[in-house]
């Protein structure tokens, strides 16, 4: 388990080899992979991030460092990461504004990716909507938004203020979730890109953004500079790529990977060998190989988390039985940490952890600390009066009743704390593929992105057997850690 | 034996002037000497503070004012080699769990690194004494009797020889067969090993059974010290006269009157 986090801790330290990122949608897959293998037929090592989850994700991981390389946009660089400083038309000010924080940015791919509002045809010609400024006539309609564009600078609080919507009916949905929505009538509007192969499958209508709210959004890669230095070989490949794909293509590559279902790596290597005679072999696991490695990765992400958790978290639930005034105090900061969202808690831990197993494993443990505190609080508060009093009388000093007398009467309220925080962190885990851990996550947010659900099965399966397994080693390990006399005692009802 | 009254250096434990407050109630200002091999009986009605002035000598609880002292040397709260010279027992026994009888009697020898040949002697010499089977020994609490647990939670207390033996309501959770059995028991071991003993109990009669000197507390105070004759010829106050007569009527064993 160690040796994950120290490979993860040395790709990202190693020269000489590429790290690429991408975000939660096929298409920033797509490009993410395109890189990758352009990377690897110039003898470069590449590795994927895959996935991350959004764009302040992959951005912080980026300038960290944890990423060398990923697609980006141009009207999201000049909105959402420069906060509208810079005009996004204007390339030259960009490169510039991001050079002073250690970023170059190449030239457009060769299609734009522009944010835009659609309906369905029948509805739209309905109430005669063609246009965004027509929407304002309109204010019963109900919209879903994608959780990023509706907190974006540059999406709906822009394009409210711009065109003076009055619509309250806003929700916030995944990409995926809104287009089936749209399609079943639950929501009348949703934010699109326009490379979705989805427009043209479920026959929507593209709404003109007459008053151009939105910035023009070309495709580009965002690099860290110094890879111009360590990796020159890698960065000229995938230049070639500049003006390469137009909006046609980039639409045919969206389709084979989000309606086909074919990995982005074997699109990607198609697109290649296809246009630029590069002949790419994506590396392609077989089902059981994938299995395992995440099987590796999800058990290695739990069992770092979960021991760290214990190591601190029955120490802490020894002071805080000591001393009430400390405990009440303990008790209610891990308790505070489990009110944090477990997706805000990943994304806080970038900043300082940046992307991988090491946010992911810190946030494992934070959320693994209150059930063992608090068992071991109870545990050791519920040994009855006299028996406490005994090991005091007898003369045992603090120390020695601790680990004589309460913590084996503890033993099985502990391991109970144990066993909820492991099952906890199997779960949890799954989340940990939004910032680049890996594990069983993997499949289900492909499977949610894709609306597969063979796909979310490869990985909610073996989550749900795994936390079958984690309960099983516990009552095991039940056997030989609660002292035999107490599990008799227990079995026979001479005590609770 | 019984008689005599020991003379030498200062009392095996002596309580000065020692005050406990538990909001409205409590225990003190109480002074009370326990000379060295003598058995001393606390009783009184519940809630006259005879547990507490037991966890006092103990150490469990510390006292507001007034000092514990052993042997002359005050008792610090903290004092754990202090504690190991005086042996332990409370109502039920409060034997742990996940120990065995052995385990538990051996506990602190064990934690004191005692080689296992002495602590296997020891446990042989203390299951005579108490009439506890040897081969219940490798036996868990859950699985012996409530006289038998007693027994244990006896050699336990015994186990390093300590000085004073104090009991709270040993007898208090056992059958009256079992009962007048340990009782008998327990007497002749006192009796053998010429310890100082500290006794609470609420029942006169195994109060007179026990000990040498009775101490009548009612809330929180000595009210009379002396032989239960002392106490009922010249009761110091008219509760000790009822306390006395309210337990009387109830029948004191034949002969048990000192």
């Amino acid at each position: 388990m160690g040796a994950a986090l120290a490979g993860a801790l040395a790709l990202a330290a190693t020269g000489g080899s590429l790290t690429v990122g991408s975000k939660q949608f096929g298409e920033s897959l797509v490009l993410g992979e395109l890189a990758v293998e352009l990377a690897r037929d110039v003898g470069v090592p590449a590795e994927h991030r895959a996935a991350l989850g959004g764009t302040r994700v992959v951005w912080e991981a980026l300038v960290r460092g944890d990423v060398d390389l990923y697609p980006e946009y141009t009207g999201t660089v000049a909105r959402e990461l420069l906060g509208g400083a810079v005009p996004a038309g204007d390339p030259a000010a960009l490169r510039a504004a991001l050079a002073a924080r250690g970023v170059g940015m190449t030239r457009s791919l060769g299609f734009e990716d522009t944010y835009a509002l659609g309906m369905r045809r029948a509805r739209a010609a309905e109430l005669g909507i063609s246009r965004v400024s027509d929407l304002a006539r309109s204010p019963r309609l109900r919209l879903g938004f994608t959780n990023e564009f509706m907190d974006r600078g540059d999406g709906w609080p822009a394009l409210r203020a711009r065109y003076r919507l009055p619509q309250r009916d806003v929700r916030g949905l995944e990409h995926e979730v809104a287009y089936t929505a749209l399609a079943a009538g639950e929501i009348d509007v949703t934010d699109l890109y326009s490379t979705d192969p989805e427009i043209r499958r479920h026959d929507l209508v593209v709404l003109e953004d007459d008053l151009h709210a939105f910035p023009p959004y070309d495709a580009v890669y965002l690099y860290r500079l110094d890879l111009e230095r360590r990796a020159p070989a890698a960065l000229e490949a995938i230049r070639r790529l500049e003006g390469r794909i137009d909006a046609a293509a980039m639409i045919a590559l969206n389709a084979r990977a989000e309606l086909d279902g074919v990995a982005p790596a074997r699109v990607a290597s198609e697109f290649l060998r296809a246009t630029l005679g590069v002949a790419a072999a994506p590396e392609e696991e077989g089902r059981t190989a994938r299995v395992l490695r995440r099987t590796r990765e999800h058990v290695a992400l739990v069992a770092v988390a979960l021991l760290a958790a214990i190591a601190l978290a029955v120490p802490l639930g020894v002071v805080a039985a000591r001393r009430p005034g400390v405990g009440r105090v303990v008790l209610a900061a891990v308790g505070v940490v489990q009110t944090v969202p477990s997706l805000a808690l990943l994304v806080m831990m970038i900043p300082l952890l940046g992307i991988g197993a090491r946010p992911a494993v810190a946030a494992l443990f934070l959320y693994g600390l209150l059930p063992i505190v608090r068992n071991t609080h109870a545990g050791l508060t519920g040994i009855p009066l006299e028996l406490r009093e005994s090991a005091a009388a007898l003369g045992l000093p603090p120390g020695a009743r601790l680990r004589l007398v309460e913590l084996p009467l503890a033993t099985p309220a502990i391991l109970a704390g144990v066993k909820t925080s492991a099952v906890i962190a199997v779960g949890t885990a799954t989340l940990g593929a939004l910032v680049g851990a890996g594990g069983y996550g993997q499949p289900i947010l492909a499977g949610v992105r894709l609306a597969s659900v063979p796909l979310i099965l490869e990985g909610a399966i073996p989550a749900a057997l795994l936390a079958l397994a984690a309960q099983a080693l516990f009552d095991l390990a039940e056997r030989w850690l609660v002292p035999r006399g107490l599990r008799r005692a227990r079995a026979a009802g001479a005590i609770r | 034996m019984r008689a005599a009254q020991s003379t030498e250096g200062a009392p095996a434990i002596e309580l000065r002037e020692v005050v406990k407050r538990y909001g409205a109630e409590g225990l003190g200002p109480v002074s009370l000497a326990v000379p060295a091999a003598r058995t001393v009986a606390l009783i009184g009605p519940s809630g006259a503070g005879k547990s507490t002035l037991l966890r006092l000598v103990l150490g469990l609880v510390a006292p507001d004012r007034g000092e514990v002292r052993l042997r002359g040397a005050p008792l610090r709260p903290e004092d754990h080699a202090a504690r190991r010279r005086l042996g332990y027992v409370v109502q039920g026994g409060g034997l742990f769990p996940h120990l065995t009888a052995g385990g538990n009697a051996a506990l602190v020898a064990r934690h004191l690194r005692w080689p296992e040949a002495r602590v296997a002697a020891r446990l042989g010499e203390l299951a005579a004494l108490t009439r506890f089977p040897a081969e219940a020994l490798a036996r868990f609490p859950h699985e012996l009797s409530g006289g038998q647990a007693q027994r244990v939670s006896l050699m336990r207390a015994l186990f390093l020889e300590p000085e004073v033996l104090l009991l709270d309501e040993p007898l208090g959770a056992l059958d009256p067969i079992t009962r007048a059995d340990l009782q008998a028991d327990l007497r002749e071991i006192f009796a053998s090993l010429g310890k100082t003993v500290l006794l609470v109990t609420h029942d006169l009669a195994e109060a007179v059974f026990f000990a040498h000197e009775l101490v009548l507390l009612r809330d929180g105070r000595v009210l009379q010290r002396g032989s239960l004759d002392a106490l009922v010829r010249t009761p110091a106050d008219p509760f000790v006269a009822r306390f006395v007569h309210a337990q009387r009527a109830l029948g004191l064993p034949a002969g048990a009157a000192p």
